[in-house]
């Protein structure tokens, strides 16, 4: 720039010349790098609005819209709970029941006692006042989903626990597979073996999940029924193997990256101090790999936590509450795949599915950040020596 | 001696062991794509890619799922890639590497890709159908119900959003391949900026926009959940014309006649060929991919 002003004085025509032209270009890159600028700030608009809309569509829950007089009335001597909780005013259960799962842990025996005799003692008069929000955001913490009745319960708790139950058999499965291949590759194995095993894996990453869905509920389902003689055909543990394998290519891909992040001299000087191949891969490289392979293994959890079509296919789909493995289960994504297409919008069955969505969300969210932001400050540091 | 024996036996045990866990994978995988090759090879046939499902789908084709999926994955390609390709340049060529915003962009990127894909399926529905779509309805058409439901637009676009991250991470693999001398070279040549990345930085990275395609294509067209409230339908019985119609997709065809289907028993056969289609389908494009992929990674260490 300064150059050229100079240069103006010294020969006018010529500069003028050369600016005018500068001057065209510099705009068309001006354009370009503003426009450039816009689209990729694209991707941090649409994190934004995926949270908004989602929160969003879930929002009416949490309106505590005063709810008639009337309904209170009906509902108190329709509610289970008030008996439970022996509180006179329903309007009083109402307000401290999401409290009352604190103190419900001395009374949950009685709780799920009474609720499943009275279950069957419910005479179910129309227009039961347990359409209105409030009464579904009360429900969210119990046990019991069951949207679709004339009674509709959104408790949320029995999802909860068969997501994680399927997460915890999944990850029990993937995780040390996951690892030690990719341990294999990093360490022992030759060039050749490499090039055949990281393609590999690589391709199973390409799997869609319908179709490893479908292997698990054609193939695997009745290979583990008829290995670990189970009732249920398909339940948490199919479900889990399942899920595993499609975890299976993140945790391996991210490990190996992981591993091999290991600056050479670690190797060398394991190696020079006398100790084996296998000891240096074991107690030097991989112990100073572990975050990178926490990471891998929070990134193969959320994969897991938010999977559809393969817990939609082979979990089997029944919302209970044991920690048997064997037993179906109903996860929380797999409840937002089954039954979004059958809500009416606007309800409140299809708000608290917006509202699973963004429970799944923000767990996603926060273990990627989780994974992004400790885990590699602290491989850095690590690796760098401080 | 003996401990150093001791060792020995310990070392081949361990390799031992990492090695099995590997042929484990690779087990599991030979056998998925057997299983589904066997069950699935004798449906495959001309008739069975070209003709319509008959018989409340216990019979017939499964063309308009293949159609479908193509017409998703192309209306897709069209909005994620030059958007991830335009996202990828700023990372590489205009952000600095340490830079705050250039950091923003790389978390919410990487969120994209971690974010479930269900989860897309309900924004889609929240903000395409319920929010874009309704407001169009009743700005242009009156309030009368054309946009404001599922239909491969949204479909399209939702899986946009989901494949955008893919793109992103492996054109902006391929852009760093190219050499700064290239850049440099060109700069000292007069060009601007902008003229370098349009003329020298994306004609050098042209392969790995191409395998970010790819790759998209092959995730769009295997992915469910996004689409299962945004557009997809059990059956139509005619192609989607207009982006306002709904249409079938392989992957969802997959699902429905395994776990909706009456007789699942009968259409067996129809339900394998399916699958291998839609494994073939992202078996080609990985494949070729991986390939492309790995040519990139040789270019960049030679």
């Amino acid at each position: 720039m300064k150059k050229n002003k100079k240069g103006k004085k010294s020969d006018p025509a010529v500069s003028g010349l050369i600016d005018i032209t500068r001057k065209k270009f510099r705009w068309s890159d001006y354009l370009a790098e503003k426009v450039i600028k816009g689209v990729a700030f694209l991707s941090i608009t649409i994190v934004a609005l995926i949270f908004i809309f989602v929160f969003r569509e879930s929002l009416p829950i949490f309106k505590t819209e005063k709810a008639p007089v009337k309904t209170e009335a009906t509902a108190e001597t329709q509610e289970t709970y008030g008996e439970v909780t022996d509180k006179p005013a329903a309007a009083d259960v109402q307000e401290t029941y999401g409290e009352v799962t604190d103190q419900s842990n001395n009374q949950a025996k009685v709780d799920s006692t009474s609720t499943s005799k009275a279950d069957d003692s419910y005479t179910v008069s129309a227009g039961s006042g347990f359409d209105d929000n409030q009464s579904a955001l009360k429900s969210l913490l119990t046990k019991e989903w069951v949207p679709v009745s004339e009674k509709p319960r959104y408790g949320i708790l029995a999802l909860i626990i068969g997501t994680f139950k399927v997460t915890i058999i999944s990850m029990l499965f993937a995780a040390p597979l996951a690892i030690l291949a990719a341990l294999y590759t990093a360490s022992f194995a030759s060039r050749r073996m490499k090039e055949i095993i990281k393609p590999t894996i690589e391709l199973l990453a390409g799997f869609p999940s319908v179709v490893i869905g479908f292997f698990a509920l054609m193939v695997l389902a009745s290979f583990l029924q008829n290995v670990f003689h189970y009732d249920t055909r398909l339940n948490a543990f199919v479900g889990g193997i399942a899920m595993g394998i499609a975890a299976i290519p993140i945790i391996f891909t991210i490990t190996e990256d992981a591993l091999t992040a290991v600056p050479k001299t670690f190797n060398e000087a394991s190696l020079a101090l006398g100790a084996s191949k296998w000891q240096t891969a074991f107690f030097v490289i991989l112990p100073a790999a572990t975050p990178g392979i926490f990471a891998a293994v929070l990134l193969g959890i959320g994969r897991v936590f938010g999977e559809t079509m393969i817990a939609l296919m082979a979990t089997g789909n029944a919302a209970q509450m044991g920690l048997n493995p064997f037993e179906s289960v109903r996860t929380l994504a797999a409840t937002i795949g089954a039954e979004m297409a059958e809500v009416v919008f606007g309800d409140t069955h299809y708000n608290v599915l917006f509202l699973i969505g963004s429970l799944l969300f923000i767990f996603t969210f926060i273990l990627n950040a989780v994974a992004e932001f400790y885990v590699k400050g602290k491989l850095m540091k690590r690796i760098q020596g401080k | 001696m003996i401990k150093s024996f001791k060792n020995n036996i310990k070392g081949i045990l361990i390799e031992g062991l990492t090695l099995s866990s590997a042929l484990l994978i690779i087990a599991i995988i030979v056998v998925m794509i057997t299983v589904i090759v066997v069950g699935g090879k004798d449906q495959i046939s001309w008739e069975f890619l070209t003709s319509f499902p008959e018989d409340g789908m216990t019979k017939g084709g499964i063309f308009p799922a293949i159609y479908g999926t193509a017409l998703l994955v192309i209306i897709m390609s069209v909005v994620a890639v030059p958007f991830g390709t335009i996202t990828a340049i700023y990372l590489t060529e205009y952000a600095k590497e340490h830079s705050i915003i250039a950091k923003t962009i790389r978390f919410a990127v990487r969120t994209l890709a971690v974010i479930p894909s269900i989860i897309y399926g309900l924004f889609g529905l929240g903000f395409f159908i319920k929010f874009v779509g309704t407001t169009m309805d009743n700005t242009f058409l009156g309030g009368q119900l054309k946009w404001g439901q599922p239909n491969i637009l949204w479909a399209s676009l939702t899986m946009a959003l989901l494949t955008l991250p893919v793109v992103i991470v492996s054109v902006e693999e391929a852009l760093k391949t190219v050499p700064n001398d290239l850049r440099a070279a060109s700069l000292a040549l007069g060009a601007t900026k902008w003229q370098t990345i349009w003329k020298v930085v994306l004609p050098g990275s042209i392969s790995g926009i191409m395998t970010g395609t790819i790759l998209a294509v092959s995730r769009g067209a295997g992915e469910v959940a996004p689409i299962l409230f945004t557009g997809v339908a059990y059956y139509v019985a005619t192609l989607p014309a207009s982006f306002s119609d709904q249409f079938m997709v392989l992957g969802y065809h997959i699902y429905v006649m395994t776990t909706q289907s009456a007789n699942v028993d009968q259409t067996l056969p129809i339900q394998f060929g399916t699958t291998l289609v839609l494994l073939m389908l992202t078996f080609i494009l990985n494949i070729s991919a991986i390939i492309l992929r790995y040519r990139i990674r040789k270019k960049k260490t030679t």
